[in-house]
């Protein structure tokens, strides 16, 4: 125990006295461990936030993130309507299919409609409308300059409300004794430390970085997958607490998956590497074969169904082909096409049988029908006798250039999580909550959302139960 | 770096940002990338010319380095902005000058007041230490002619390298020459560049000098222009007054050239020691470090030349005045020689990379 000393580029060195315990120590560094501790600080508490990632890379996945749904009643200076509880609850039954705790989804969307002020008074800057974001415009806050701009914002405003960070400080295990949290031990700047606190808020996140995770359910398909986020999100908070019997919620076989371009970075490769190019054409997978239809729905509504998809097509890898009449249709991706003047020489650089691949594309523009291609409405240019069938968009792919764009599944998040209750604290196998350790985020958000996807909620289960854990947490702190 | 490397690094880094585009509500830069998908090396100088390096993007960046994508927008920006001015200079040879900027704006400065103070005294020894006083006081150090025909000449210089670079440049960016005469546009860039506009940062400020939102530059900067208008009102009215009216410098405390030059003086060395303060301590990893050079050696230069005028002002009715005219006369010649090889070109190019902006935006 004794000290640690922190090295913050902006904040100077500084030196955290671990030999009586903290009030409240926080494990993470996103958007729901920064709300926690700015709102535990708010409270009185003496917080140390402990942030895996090195200082440049602080944040988790919300510095990846864009935007945040709220409940509002009308139009302001940044969101062009209302959004009013019903249809908010309405869009996430929809999503989730009822996978979702009606009392928590609730309290959720109701502490949102405070959320716009209280980012704003915390030094988060929101966007107008414009060009990027009209189609959330109505329903979601934009970050000015995205999220890695709020996570800057929040860690300035815990700064100054005196919490102390310690980047790079892993935390390895909780002790936990009767239910009650202990301490935690944790790695920082090649050391072991340990540091006793009243209260725990858990908010680092999901377990979809851990690749040997991954594989108990995917095997080693999960050498394949992409992590969009941090590499840091390793779930080892996740395993402690279930170890320790906290009630899990959530299907840890699941995932939230897009397609994105195969080149990307195994981690971190953010937003630019989703691909929107899949409706335009045609995808095949390895043995050169259509797999799914293509033109179901909107591509918005349909691509986080495509990172499931390839992750259940043989190597995970796909490839969405398009010819010279879908250029510049979609928004541009980070990585130029592939790019080639016959099929042919198209499969030859994509390593796929070429005779089998122009068999495919010609057999799906034989069964292609004459319509009006009009990729702003669920036109009426489909398939006719294909399986499986392309339903909208489908135009014959004949005019050259050729252009390929490789797929991989994306993943963004995974839905196991640690069951909580509306003061956001741990449930217990034995259905009773711990007495002094609290969650917030990606690890609890599958009491929310246990399925599906809604822009921007995310940040709106961290934001709310972030807070919610604060200010818990110090009440119990001083209690 | 030469130029084609400079594009070519730029436009790998506008791909990435054209795929995320979380930072269009900062500045004009990111709307503009969004319309274009290919970016040609004239469409780069334009994009570049219209980043005003206020650096929330870079703070607010996911793939900043050290994130393999390695994103920094302002410092590859401001090293095309860099190459623009040396290219778009006359004459080549000249243009060089760019090269090693702070060494070239010194020498040169201390070259012309070398000179000037050699002709005084050689020429004018008994004026030089003695107290001069009443109307033409100064001429009497240094002749009318020699002050005004050199400055002239120097000045119309200026006026023709600016018009024939922005010409040039206009050229280059954009194919249509007519966009040129749209009086909207004017009226809009002219508002954007008289307010600064995209030092606001959509409203928060700069990340400037470090990663905090502030308008402090934007204030600072504000001086430094405003300051310049007021002494170049300054010298306006004090031509008329000599001109036409028949009165000669130099004029009492309270008229109006001397009120107008000792105001734009004030907030020109307040302007220039603020944004050297700010530089000093600014962040380099956004930067490119041959325009902070330039930038450390106009703001120098300004603001030796403003304190030079008020300390020659105060010091008017002294023995002191003859050789602080000298200094002070070579510190502007100085100043107007290097105008068109310095930091004072961005004012040229930022302002037609404005108009275009306001003429493309208006079609959009």
């Amino acid at each position: 125990m004794g000290t640690l000393m922190t090295r913050d580029h902006r904040a100077g060195n500084a030196l955290i006295d671990m030999s009586r315990p903290i009030d409240v120590l926080v494990i993470g560094g996103g958007n729901a461990a920064l709300c926690a501790a700015i709102e535990a600080a708010h409270g009185g508490a003496r917080v140390l936030l402990l942030e895996g990632s090195p200082e440049h890379f602080r944040g988790g996945n919300s510095r990846h993130t864009r935007d945040i749904r709220y409940m509002h009643p009308g139009a302001t200076e940044y969101v062009t309507g209302p959004y009013p509880e019903e249809e908010f609850w309405d869009d996430l039954l929809r999503v989730t299919h009822g996978e979702t705790t009606e009392c928590l989804a609730r309290l959720t969307i109701r502490a949102s409609a405070d959320l716009d002020g209280w980012t704003q008074r915390h030094g988060v800057r929101w966007q107008r409308p414009l060009k990027g974001t009209l189609h959330l415009a109505r329903t979601n806050l934009f970050m000015l300059g995205g999220g890695k701009a709020m996570i800057n914002a929040y860690y300035a405003t815990a700064h100054t409300m005196g919490v102390q960070v310690a980047y790079g400080a892993v935390v390895s295990t909780l002790k936990i004794r009767d239910g009650v949290f202990q301490s935690a031990v944790f790695d920082h700047d090649g050391g072991i430390h340990e540091v006793r606190a009243k209260v725990v808020v858990v908010a680092s996140g999901g377990f979809e970085a851990n690749i040997p995770w991954l594989k108990e359910y995917w095997g080693d398909a999960a050498d394949n997958f992409i992590i969009r986020g941090t590499q840091h999100n390793q779930g080892r908070m996740l395993a402690e607490l279930l170890e320790f019997g906290a009630k899990s919620v959530g299907n840890p076989h699941e995932f939230h998956a897009v397609a994105v371009d195969a080149r990307a970075p195994k981690f971190d490769g953010g937003i630019v590497t989703r691909l929107d190019s899949v409706p335009f054409g045609i995808a095949v997978n390895r043995e050169a074969e259509r797999f799914y239809d293509e033109g179901e729905d909107f591509w918005p509504k349909r691509y986080a169904i495509w990172g499931g998809l390839i992750a259940r097509q043989p190597g995970q890898i796909a490839y969405s082909i398009i010819d010279a009449k879908a250029k510049g249709k979609f928004m541009p991706s980070v990585f130029p096409a592939i790019k080639a003047a016959s099929l042919a020489e198209l499969a030859g650089q994509l390593e796929l049988d070429p005779a089998r691949l122009a068999e495919t594309v010609a057999a799906f523009n034989r069964a292609t029908r004459p319509g009006t291609f009009d990729p702003s409405s669920l036109d009426d240019c489909r398939t006719e006798g294909l399986d499986p069938p392309k339903s909208h968009w489908a135009i014959p792919i004949d005019t050259p250039p050729f252009l390929a764009y490789p797929l991989r599944p994306g993943i963004t998040f995974t839905y196991l999580g640690v069951t909580v209750d509306e003061c956001a604290r741990v449930i217990m196998n034995d259905g009773r909550p711990a007495a002094n350790i609290f969650a917030a985020g990606e690890v609890m958000a599958g009491n929310i959302l246990g399925r599906g996807y809604l822009a921007g909620f995310g940040l709106t289960i961290g934001a709310v139960f972030g807070r919610i854990a604060g200010r818990e947490a110090a009440r119990h702190a001083n209690g | 770096m030469p130029m084609v490397d400079l594009v070519a690094e730029a436009e790998r880094q506008m791909t990435i940002c054209n795929s995320c585009r979380y930072c269009e509500g900062y500045c004009a830069v990111f709307p503009a990338m969004e319309i274009r998908r290919d970016f040609e090396e004239g469409e780069m100088i334009y994009l570049a010319n219209l980043c005003f390096e206020c650096r929330d993007c870079f703070y607010a960046c996911q793939f900043a380095p050290p994130h393999e994508f390695g994103v920094n927008v302002p410092q590859i920006f401001a090293e095309i902005r860099a190459e623009t001015y040396q290219e778009y200079s006359w004459p080549g040879i000249l243009g060089k000058l760019y090269r090693r900027n702070g060494l070239a704006v010194g020498l040169i400065t201390v070259a012309s007041t070398a000179l000037i103070l050699l002709l005084v005294i050689a020429l004018r020894r008994d004026a030089l230490f003695s107290t001069q006083a009443g109307e033409g006081a100064f001429y009497r150090v240094i002749p009318y002619a020699a002050m005004v025909i050199p400055a002239l000449l120097i000045a119309l210089y200026c006026l023709a390298v600016f018009a024939r670079g922005a010409y040039r440049f206009w050229r280059d960016t954009d194919t249509d020459l007519t966009g040129v005469i749209d009086f909207r546009a004017f009226a809009v860039a002219t508002r954007d560049a008289f307010g600064l506009r995209y030092l606001k940062g959509g409203g928060v400020g700069c990340n400037y000098p470090d990663e905090r939102f502030s308008q402090v530059r934007r204030w600072f900067h504000h001086l430094v222009f405003y300051g310049f208008l007021f002494d170049l009102a300054s010298t306006t009215v004090a031509a008329i007054y000599d001109h036409f009216l028949g009165r000669h410098a130099p004029y009492p405390p309270l008229s109006l050239p001397v009120a107008l030059g000792t105001i734009g003086g004030v907030a020109l060395v307040i302007g220039t020691v603020g944004l050297l303060s700010l530089k000093w301590r600014s962040d380099r990893q956004p930067a490119a470090p041959r325009m902070l050079k330039m930038d450390v050696a106009f703001l120098l230069l300004l603001g030796l030349t403003s304190l030079t005028g008020l300390l020659l002002l105060v010091l008017r009715a002294t023995p002191a005045m003859g050789a602080l005219l000298a200094v002070h006369l070579g510190f502007v010649a100085g100043l107007f020689l290097t105008m068109p090889y310095g930091k004072f070109a961005h004012i040229v190019y930022r302002y037609a990379a404005l108009i275009r902006n306001a003429l493309e935006q208006a079609r959009v």
